[in-house]
């Protein structure tokens, strides 16, 4: 599976919608994300894709999109 | 040695509830309980200020725990909302307990301000006797009721908080603590200019993890199981947060003291604000471990454990 589908793949598992939102578009401006889903968004990525985010990468922005998720997670795996 | 002898709080009395504050911010008043737990929350008056508050709260504090203000061997006042950059309140409050030459150091941290100021007082007290914590924000002051300031306007209120720290005496032992510092994310949660501004997102992904990593360290090296914890008072930054520390520790949620709903998130007097009333709560004498533990700006987090005495 390509990295963004198992990006939207987690996207809608921790949302529990069945969801296809734009690779550019906002999660956090289109409602799919809050504070708190994005901690769980966070930490369900780390699970799928095999890698840590350090506290100094935890930033809103660098999860707004799944296109500036999938940038972010190329530098770490 | 070091003992947590009492507590204090003063609230403002003028409630400001969600239906208030909901057209200000376009949003609604279900939306506000439901991100954050918060129902209503105090505004101090004009007329107030951080010290004066700050105040009422040593003065609750000392009177509550026997104590005198003369005994005391230093003050320790935090706030992120004080009227004056520098001095800060504690040498207002110092003088407003009619203290002269008594030292007084400010802690300029919003949130996390009075547990390191707990931490201080429990390593200071062997060489200063009594230390009086102060926790006093009027934050009302330092965001604003508009859509566009929404994601804080909803969740501050306005209050003061006091512990007495003291080497020889009180109810609980102070054990052990933990605290931390990361300077490399301080943009996310500052104060400039007079306004309070803070990337929500990005505090609750850090304070969700780094809060109970710190209180897992202190149970851990003091061998303490979190189900042990009598108490667990915390900042009360928003009840979604402490309900998901409570989950990550594997505690019992009831064990979380909350009044958030009452009084919103006042900064740094939320936790001796909620570590008052729990003690006023209290029945008897302690009977478990307590867990107090804060994270805010700078960034800086923590936590400290006190056992029964």
């Amino acid at each position: 599976m390509e990295p963004q589908a198992r990006i939207l793949k987690v996207l809608q598992q921790v949302t529990q919608k069945d969801i296809q939102p734009g690779a550019d578009e906002s999660l956090f401006l289109s409602g799919l994300l809050d504070s708190f889903t994005l901690t769980d968004f966070v930490s369900a990525l780390e699970q799928e894709f095999g890698v840590t985010v350090p506290d100094s990468d935890l930033l809103a922005r660098k999860f707004d999109t799944i296109n500036k998720v999938d940038a972010y997670l190329a530098t770490k795996v | 040695m070091a003992f947590l002898r009492g507590f204090g709080s003063w609230l403002p009395p003028r409630r400001v509830s969600n239906e208030e504050l909901a057209p200000q911010v376009n949003a609604t008043p279900e939306w506000i309980l439901e991100v954050s737990g918060i129902e209503e929350r105090r505004y101090a008056t004009e007329s107030d200020t951080v010290a004066g508050i700050g105040l009422l709260a040593a003065q609750d504090c000392l009177a509550k725990a026997g104590a005198t203000a003369a005994e005391l061997g230093m003050i320790l006042a935090a706030s992120g909302s004080s009227d004056r950059f520098c001095p800060g309140p504690a040498s207002q409050i110092a003088a407003g307990l009619g203290l002269a030459t008594t030292p007084a150091l400010d802690i300029p941290v919003s949130s996390a301000g009075s547990l390191i100021g707990l931490i201080l007082a429990s390593q200071l007290a062997s060489s200063a006797g009594r230390v009086l914590v102060v926790g006093t924000e009027i934050m009302s002051r330092r965001i604003s009721r508009t859509p566009e300031g929404k994601n804080t306007a909803i969740l501050f209120g306005d209050g003061a908080g006091a512990a007495l720290v003291d080497a020889e005496t009180g109810f609980a032992r102070i054990r052990d603590s933990c605290l931390f510092t990361d300077g490399a994310s301080a943009e996310i949660l500052f104060t400039r200019d007079g306004q309070f501004q803070m990337d929500g997102g990005a505090v609750i992904l850090h304070a969700s993890r780094k809060t109970p990593r710190a209180i897992n360290e202190l149970l851990a090296r003091n061998q303490i199981a979190a189900s042990e914890v009598e108490a667990f008072l915390l900042h009360q930054a928003n009840l979604n947060l402490i309900t998901r520390v409570a989950a990550a520790l594997k505690a019992p949620r009831e064990r979380f003291f909350t009044n958030i709903s009452r009084y919103g998130n006042t900064s740094s007097a939320s936790m001796l604000i909620a570590a008052d009333e729990w003690r006023r709560e209290q029945s008897g004498a302690l009977s478990g471990p307590l867990i107090f533990s804060a994270f805010g700006s700078g960034l800086n987090w923590g936590a400290l454990l006190a056992v029964p005495h």
